[in-house]
């Protein structure tokens, strides 16, 4: 049986330097495209020739104050063989965009207008780039690192408005923990405070 | 001989007539029949529900015809998180309900907001509409949603409709 590791190997066999060496975490194999702007060609290959048929999510991750700041994060599998698969690009803030995979799978549609809302990465090629969850014309990207859990005021006349949400005393924050619910409850934990 | 006396009491007009204010009348109709119209957003609508359903019976208090049409409705039950990408609609829906008009904010996350102080979440429906009943929970049981109905009954039967209605003369 062809395992996902071995799908990494015939993936870096046919790009060569663009796709790095296979991770292993938890039996789980990531590979990163150093290139952003050939996600493309190397989506089409896992799909077509390597029977990665089904894309289950696109994830980005901020990583506030390094350069560079964005990664987008494919999840594939595959209805017939069952291996699973994660590609990792990287974004700079300057230039934010990545092409579509909505070529490749019909599905990327709505997984890459939920990355552009929450997180203000650019899909170039996507057929209908509009916020998903939020309202459009909705100024800000909610899940970006700077900005503020409470939220920041906003106003656009006959479509929404929002306001800050009251943290009373917040952030509160849950500790994962094997002891009871009094010790894993969210209480107020700052990082000034110390605890 | 015999004496006929009627006095203070008539069968034949007892029953056919009763004295009341129209204050009192128009109330008695009114908080009897109020049809919800149910602003489901999230788990709070399952519990609303299952206020409609037989175990707790929402139709002993006249409100059992959900109205899905704001035209037909009288009170509107705010069940659930109101983000504010939702709020428009839910105002918009409140404006297309016709004279006179209540609303309940059922649970927490209706009322305050709850547990979501987030960027997402209308910080309680009292920010767009004018709430009648509070109702605590999370989500409120059926009792505590008949409850609610109940004070929002108590309520409308002190509404001064005649006084709303009908000016004094200008003597």
């Amino acid at each position: 049986m062809t395992t996902a590791a071995d799908f990494a190997q015939q993936l870096k066999a046919e790009f060569g330097e663009l796709i790095s060496e296979p991770t292993e975490f938890r039996g789980e194999i990531t590979v990163n495209i150093a290139d952003a702007a050939r996600i493309t060609e190397v989506c089409e290959f896992a799909k077509h020739e390597l029977g990665f048929d089904y894309l289950i999510d696109i994830s980005t991750l901020d990583h506030y104050g390094e350069d560079p700041r964005f990664s987008v994060v494919y999840e594939l599998s595959s209805i017939s063989h069952g291996q699973h698969l994660r590609l990792k690009t990287q974004v700079t803030e300057e230039h934010g965009e990545v092409p579509t995979v909505t070529g490749v799978w019909r599905t990327a549609d709505w997984h890459e207008r939920e990355a552009y809302d929450m997180m203000g990465i650019k899909f170039t090629g996507h057929p209908n780039l509009t916020r998903i969850l939020m309202w459009e014309g909705y100024p800000h990207f909610p899940l970006r690192k700077d900005f503020p859990l409470e939220g920041k005021p906003t106003e656009v006349p006959d479509v929404a408005f929002t306001q800050t949400a009251p943290m009373e005393g917040g952030p509160f924050v849950t500790l994962a923990s094997s002891e009871d619910t009094t010790h894993r409850e969210p209480r107020r934990r700052n990082p000034e405070d110390g605890k | 001989m015999t004496q006929k006396t009627e006095i203070g009491y008539n069968s034949k007009v007892e029953g056919e007539v009763i004295h009341t204010t129209v204050d009192a009348a128009v109330n008695w109709f009114r908080k009897n029949s109020m049809w919800p119209m149910p602003m489901g957003l999230a788990c709070c609508g399952i519990e609303l529900m299952a206020s409609g359903c037989s175990r707790f019976d929402i139709s002993r208090f006249g409100s059992e015809v959900m109205r899905f049409s704001p035209r037909q409705s009288d009170v509107m039950i705010v069940a659930g998180t109101v983000t504010y990408k939702m709020a428009t609609a839910v105002k918009r829906i409140y404006d297309q309900m016709v004279e006179p008009k209540w609303v309940i904010a059922m649970g927490a996350c209706a009322s305050t907001g709850g547990m979501y102080r987030s960027y997402a979440v209308l910080q309680g429906v009292d920010q767009i509409l004018p709430v009648d009943v509070y109702i605590a929970g999370c989500p409120p049981r059926p009792e505590a949603v008949l409850e609610g109905l109940m004070k929002l009954q108590s309520k409308v039967a002190k509404e001064p409709w005649a006084k709303q209605h009908f000016k004094p003369s200008a003597q």
